[in-house]
């Protein structure tokens, strides 16, 4: 259902046709995505979905992580121009991190725990610039007060263990933001978070991609908190995307799968006992 | 109406943190009470503390009117029971349902197991397919079915219900919320439920207390937490956090 698929603002930088991506196992093929298509300009792009539905795999799949064993096939995947699917490994290499970048969902995983914060974000700058060692420690600095660390120097010093999940995931923005990337794929940035963690993080991501004019795909289960962040959402179930549409249009979703995700969500000043349920059907996977 | 379970000055150290610092609680017979508070609140603690799951420092607890002393007898373990978070880590993994359900009854020594497994499934919705299964031919949700199942099978007074959704999806968040909510009803049970999420406590409980740092910081009617007459700058936060985002 591409029915309210948009003029692309601003240019397109990333263009999905018909992406899927298929693990083998014991008991045959198992397709994890089915088909997926949209296209991102500069702007901010929601990806929701529930456990299983695929988009993580769609994130991963356009950073070049998708497992060795799995096989990923589109009829396009490009990034500005580029075929994603057709460019040496080594070109890959040199485009993740540098022009595509992906924060993951709990800093606790995902930063190296033998290793500082500063040489982390340092280690990701002198990978894809040729910048003195004292110049790229100026830069990290800079990075970590632009996520709004109030005693960067102290930070840049300290591992991951010893600061908090919101410091942590602060870290790990700016680590990925320094290269200047221009498509960032957050994938659940801040479901590891408190809630009132959650929102300074979200304010920093959001100004950071304001100004920075980069292309955001935010992928996350919370339907709500995505469309309060995002211009456009895709819905994803069983693999497939059921329905694209624009975050200030949430209310008039028509597919069954969205009206009843928004739905079942316990709401503060609405009460309903029992909670509506979903009543998933056959053909929304079909 | 007397307290299901009463608290006062509790105080839970691990070597020398203090993660509760003199809590004082009280919770109606019956009633459905919310702990919420973010990460390190001492919430959890406060649960586990009960179940002697938790170093109790100082303080008394008292549930149905017996105090509770340095340990716990079989009794209290069969009118106080717990639903744990990760439906993944709180299952054995190599025990089929039959057998995690007999578990409970073959430490209190019950006879009548037949019938009370079938019950028990039956009434959280999982039906005798699953009784042979195991935990990881299950879903997530399946699987706290059976973790509230085994919870329910010695028929207790008290459920202690420890962020119960907070690893599961939105719709299957709803089911297990809405069985809760009728087990609740049916067995007349009294719940001491903690979660992050205020919205899953203003629909579930009556009256909440917000926790910070190992202190209480307000006791609440969900009414009142629902008309934000809150009088705590952190309740306040707690409630625009979950507002979700606004751009500023």
């Amino acid at each position: 259902m591409n029915g309210n698929r948009d003029a692309q603002p601003k240019g397109t930088l990333l263009e999905v046709d018909d992406l899927r991506v298929t693990f083998p196992t014991r008991t045959g093929l198992v397709q994890a995505v089915r088909g997926v298509s949209f296209s991102l300009g500069r702007e901010r792009l929601g990806i929701v979905g529930e456990s299983g539905s695929g988009k993580s795999q769609t994130g991963r799949a356009i950073m070049g992580l998708t497992p060795p064993q799995a096989e990923v096939s589109a009829k396009k995947l490009s990034f500005d121009g580029i075929d994603l699917l057709s460019i040496s490994p080594r070109q890959r290499r040199a485009l993740r991190g540098n022009r595509i970048a992906m924060i993951l969902q709990d800093p606790k995983y995902s930063l190296d725990p033998v290793m500082t914060i500063g040489r982390q974000i340092v280690e990701t700058l002198r990978t894809h610039e040729k910048v003195s060692k004292a110049e790229a420690r100026e830069r990290a600095l800079e990075m970590l007060r632009a996520v709004q660390i109030r005693d960067p120097a102290r930070v840049f010093d300290l591992h991951p263990h010893e600061v908090s999940g919101g410091m942590g995931q602060r870290a790990m923005i700016a680590m990925m933001l320094i290269a200047g990337p221009e498509l960032m794929i957050a994938d659940e940035p801040t479901s590891a978070l408190d809630v009132t963690v959650q929102l300074d993080v979200l304010n920093i991501l959001d100004r950071l991609v304001a100004e920075r004019g980069m292309g955001l795909i935010f992928i996350s289960h919370d339907l709500r908190l995505v469309s309060s962040f995002c211009d456009r959402v895709v819905v994803m179930y069983a693999g497939k995307v059921v329905e694209q549409l624009k975050a200030s249009e949430l209310r008039d979703a028509r597919h069954p799968y969205t009206r009843g995700l928004l739905n079942c969500m316990p709401r503060i000043g609405f009460e309903r006992h029992p909670l509506p349920v979903l009543d998933r059907k056959p053909e929304w996977a079909a | 109406m007397t307290a299901a379970i009463a608290i006062d000055g509790l105080e839970v150290v691990f070597d020398r943190f203090r993660a509760l610092k003199g809590v004082n609680l009280e919770v109606r017979e019956g009633e459905s009470y919310g702990l919420v508070g973010e990460s390190g609140s001492g919430k959890s603690t406060l649960l586990r503390a009960i179940t002697g799951l938790a170093p109790v420092a100082s303080g008394a607890i008292t549930v149905n009117g017996k105090a509770l002393g340095k340990t716990r007898d079989k009794a209290f373990y069969r009118d106080v029971q717990m639903v744990f978070q990760d439906p993944y880590g709180s299952l054995h993994p190599r025990q089929t349902v039959d057998r995690l359900l007999q578990e409970p009854l073959a430490i209190h020594g019950i006879s009548d197991g037949e019938k009370r497994i079938e019950r028990a499934l039956d009434e959280v919705g999982l039906g005798k397919g699953f009784r042979f299964r195991y935990a990881h031919q299950l879903s997530g949700g399946q699987r706290q079915r059976v973790a509230i199942a085994r919870a329910l099978i010695l028929e207790p007074s008290i459920l202690l219900l420890d962020e119960p959704t907070s690893a599961l999806d939105a719709s299957v968040q709803a089911e297990v919320l809405n069985l809760l909510e009728e087990v609740r009803r049916r067995r007349k049970l009294t719940f001491l439920m903690v979660s992050h999420d205020l919205a899953i406590i203003t629909h579930m409980c009556e009256r909440l207390m917000v926790m910070q740092d190992g202190e209480a910081v307000e006791t609440l009617t969900a009414s009142q937490l629902i008309g934000h007459r809150v009088s705590e700058d952190y309740t306040r936060n707690l409630l625009r956090a979950s507002e979700g985002f606004v751009r500023v």
